[in-house]
């Protein structure tokens, strides 16, 4: 198992180098891994996996029911939601079939469900049914007055997006793929072979993928091709306090426009009620900061959609940016002359879609040349239990039983146990930072955020997974 | 399966209510009393308020100290405190709660249960602070775990939002931590805070109080780089900065209160409680901070003694009370605690606060568009931030069968 995080990067030449650790990239690797003959490096500039986008959506398990009929995006989205689906129920990814009720507020949009419900036909999505008023506030009584029908699509789901990056990233590395953090790539030459030029040396492979989300454009660029740009589109998001849960029901959707999916209200597989997103193209790839509008903003179409959430405090705020483009699909472009594979505009159903990118992908380099050679399953990966839905570790007498570590919280408002925490600094994909660990753990990220536990969780961080790093 | 353990009194928190009550029931001879804590150690937030200000006028104590002296006293008298203990919820039905610790998940039931789960400051995304998400932001409670408990590093330039006494207690962790401090930060027009403890962070360690101004930003990707301000004239500076503390704005940590379905107070968001601190749910009674954010340890240790007459009144067979009276505030008052009133029981005096300063308040207790008293605070002026205290003479005056009691000023 190889995860890097400084030094030089080994020399010899890998067979595919992915850029990249976001879920997108993780499942490509992963994907690659069930070729044991190849080797693989997945090469990422920050300091652990899904970093970016996919750290900061809003964690949905798409049907993709409106997704445009005939594209790759909506093939995609539909394969990858069954293969998710089916991988996240092996490896404790929590997922939670709540479905979706598509909510229309005015006579117009009440109009567009019908057409909405064909759609959803069309992408292969079953089962959807128009609810009157009376059957809709039946099946969510908390919903603010007015509305006037919805269409419920019964597949819709939530998931864990940090449990599904890191269980790909974790299975991929336990089955070979060499994985090096902080190694940003600036530079790529090829001929006769890639040379990635990266803060921490060059990288040589034979093929290459570019799973750069924000910044596919740019490494894109750098071989030649000016296929699309990058227009960072961001999300800004509220969560509430668990004790919010119990007002809604279903991933509550706005009838799309043309301005895009909307603000939503959904519960989350932790157990808490998410605000958003907002939808702001901007030319900054950093700016994932929230702003007084946006906020402000989410807060009126939520008290519209749900009154009583507005009343509940707020857990966490933050923004996420899509990898939007000018183009209305996906951006999967095979160049064989080069070995190189571009997986560009993965803009708002990546996570769902990721398993079928990765084949996809797999696919395409094989077609430009690369003999992925035969196939051994990896060894399946069981990842720790984050979901709500599920019983987490302090609620298991049979664990604690094993292990007392087990029974003593540290982070007590999302009930984070001591051997949680040890377990994720000694995975083979450790954290490196205390956000790190709270995807892994979701200590510290709570209603209190770190007021009880903010020290006691550093402290067992700063120590390390053997206890005896002291500060 | 999960064990079931039968106790007398089951204490959720080793805070000074807690602990105040688990000692006096203890000592009066309540049968098995325990008291269950989350932390490795009891004592609550003093733990690591390593200042003064607790204990009395004749015997001042630095939180630790009183901390420990609480502990003792309650095990010294037969109480139990169970550590690494976690209260998660309630039974069906009952004073009875699910719980973990390393000894696995069980049941205790009791017959009666004090609540005294305390009190948080509302931490930034809960304030709806804009910008972005860096390491480097702290709640006070945090920021003095951290240095008091863990002697941890902080970084080198802190911003204190709020100008309340907690504000300057970071400001003192901070100094402690080596830590430069750049300023406090406050929305009102001046410190709610002493006079010579303002002035001495002012003048004696050079700390420029911003009044009037918001932290409209945080900015930084990784670690915190500044802050953008705003005073309330529209203009905007930038404060860099790797810290910033979000202190005061304390709130309830009234989780179990919610999941036992008990009724809350809008004012305090704790549970409401009567004079003697029953709750709505039979068996319950609530002590402290969870009742009203945030009051001086000294007042929560005697609501939690307060508590415990009443379970001891519960164990020798007194019934549980009718609900009572809602007792309401009107603004600029902010909450009341207890706020209801149970006609024929003991009258208790009541905690206030008020949003703006009150110059010689005259406090007019109301039901029914009657008076039912009226109450001259003493001279001088009371501010926001400082407890304003109504007796309970006139609880004999209320109709058991009239509407809520209002609380006004004139
Ligand atoms: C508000 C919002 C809501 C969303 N909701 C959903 C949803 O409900 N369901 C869903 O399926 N999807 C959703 N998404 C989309 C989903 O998160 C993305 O599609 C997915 O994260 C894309 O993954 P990625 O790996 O392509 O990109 P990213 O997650 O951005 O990963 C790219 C990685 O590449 C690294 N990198 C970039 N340049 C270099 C370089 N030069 N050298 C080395 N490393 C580099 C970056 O640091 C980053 O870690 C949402 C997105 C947003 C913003």
């Amino acid at each position: 198992m190889t995860v890097t995080a400084d030094g030089p990067l080994p020399s010899t030449a890998y067979d595919v180098a992915i850029v990249g650790a976001g879920v997108v990239g993780c499942a490509i690797a992963r994907e690659l891994a069930r070729h044991p003959r190849l080797s693989v490096a997945l090469v990422e500039a920050q300091d652990d996996v899904g970093q970016g986008t996919s750290k900061a959506n809003t964690a949905i398990l798409h049907t993709g029911f409106d997704a445009t009929p005939g594209t790759l995006e909506a093939r995609l989205v539909r394969e990858g939601y069954e293969r998710l689906g089916a991988y996240a129920a092996e490896t404790d990814i929590p997922v939670e079939r709540v479905g979706a009720l598509l909510v229309a507020w005015d006579e117009e949009q009440l109009a567009a469900l019908p057409r909405l419900a064909a759609k959803a036909e069309r992408n292969a999505c079953p089962g959807t049914a128009l609810l009157g008023p009376g059957e809709l506030y039946a099946r969510e009584p908390r919903l603010g007055p007015g509305a006037l029908g919805a269409l419920h699509v019964p597949g819709e789901s939530v998931i864990c997006p940090w449990t599904t990056t890191l269980a790909y990233a974790t299975q991929a590395v336990r089955a070979g793929v060499d994985l090096h953090l902080n190694t940003a790539v600036r530079d790529a030459r090829w001929a006769d072979g890639h040379r990635l030029t990266t803060t921490r040396g060059t990288l040589r492979a034979r093929h290459l993928v570019n799973a750069a989300g924000l910044h596919a454009d740019t490494l894109d660029r750098r071989l030649g091709h000016q296929d699309f740009t990058v227009t960072p589109r961001r999300g800004q998001l509220l969560v509430f306090d668990k004790l919010a849960r119990p007002l809604v029901r279903h991933i509550l959707l706005p009838v799309p426009t043309a301005l895009g999916k909307g603000v939503l209200v959904t519960p989350t597989v932790h157990g808490n009620v998410l605000l958003g997103p907002t939808a702001e193209n901007l030319p900054d790839r950093q700016a994932t900061g929230s702003t007084a509008d946006g906020l402000a903003g989410l807060r009126d179409q939520g008290r519209r959609i749900l009154p009583a959430l507005l009343d509940e405090e707020v857990t966490a705020v933050y923004a996420g940016l899509r990898a939007a483009t000018e183009h209305e699909d996906y951006r999967i472009t095979a160049h064989p002359g080069q070995a190189y594979v571009t997986v560009g505009g993965i803009r708002s159903t990546g996570l769902t879609a990721s398993l079928a990118i990765a084949a996809h992908v797999t696919g395409l380099l094989t077609d430009a040349g690369l003999d992925p050679g035969p196939v051994r399953e990896p060894d399946a990966v069981v990842m720790p239990q984050l979901g709500e839905a599920f019983p987490r570790p302090y609620q298991r007498a049979d664990l604690i039983a094993e292990d007392p570590e087990y029974g003593i919280l540290v982070c007590h408002c999302e009930r984070v146990s001591r051997g949680e925490i040890r377990d994720a600094l000694a995975g083979p994909v450790p954290p490196r930072s205390l956000e790190g660990l709270r995807r892994r753990t979701r200590a510290r990220a709570g209603r209190c955020q770190g007021f009880y536990c903010g020290a006691a969780v550093r402290e067992l961080f700063e120590r390390g997974p053997d206890g005896r790093n002291g500060p | 399966m999960t064990a079931t353990r039968r106790v007398d009194v089951l204490v959720v928190g080793a805070g000074p209510a807690g602990l105040a009550a688990a000692a006096r029931l203890a000592v009066a001879g309540a049968g098995r009393v325990e008291v269950l804590e989350r932390e490795a150690s009891p004592g609550g937030v003093p733990r690591h308020c390593a200042h003064g200000g607790f204990g009395t006028w004749t015997r001042p104590l630095t939180g630790p100290r009183y901390a420990r002296l609480l502990t003792e006293a309650a095990e010294r008298t037969g109480a139990t405190v169970r550590t690494r203990t976690t209260a998660l919820d309630w039974a069906t039905e009952g004073p009875v709660l699910h719980a973990v610790g390393p000894g696995g998940p069980e049941i205790i039931e009791a017959r009666a249960v004090v609540l005294a789960t305390g009190a948080r400051e509302r931490p930034r995304p809960a304030r709806l602070v804009p910008g972005t998400r860096p390491a480097g932001v702290y709640t006070t409670g945090e920021l003095q775990q951290s240095v008091h408990l863990f002697g941890q590093r902080i970084g080198s330039r802190a911003v204190v939002v709020g100008a309340e006494d907690v504000s300057y207690a970071a400001v003192g962790t901070l100094r402690t931590a080596g830590t430069e401090v750049v300023a406090l930060v406050t929305e009102h027009p001046r410190a709610r805070t002493g006079r010579a403890r303002a002035e001495a962070a002012r003048l004696l360690h050079g700390i420029p109080l911003l009044t009037g101004t918001t932290v409209a930003e945080l900015l930084g990707h990784g670690r915190l780089s500044g802050v953008r301000v705003r005073h309330r004239d529209g203009r905007t500076a930038v404060l860099p900065c790797d810290t910033v503390v979000f202190t005061g704005d304390f709130v309830p940590d009234h989780e179990l209160a919610r999941r036992g379905g008990l009724t809350l107070d809008p004012g305090t968001r704790g549970p409401a409680v009567g004079g003697s601190l029953h709750t709505s749910r039979p068996g319950v009674l609530a002590a402290g901070n969870v009742l009203h954010a945030v009051e001086p340890a000294g007042t929560a240790a005697r609501e939690g003694a307060r508590a415990a007459g009443a379970v001891l009144d519960l164990l020798a067979g007194a019934p549980w009370p009718d609900p009572g009276v809602p007792v309401t505030v009107e603004a600029p008052l902010r909450w009341i605690a207890p706020n209801r009133v149970t006609p024929g029981a003991r009258p208790t005096r009541h905690v206030l606060r008020t949003g703006t300063a009150l110059t010689r308040p005259v406090l007019l207790v109301h039901q029914d568009g009657r008076l039912l008293h009226r109450e001259r605070r003493g001279p001088g002026t009371v501010p926001p931030h400082r407890p304003l205290a109504l007796t309970g003479h006139w609880h004999d005056r209320v109709d058991p069968e009239g509407g809520e009691v209002r609380v006004s000023t004139a």
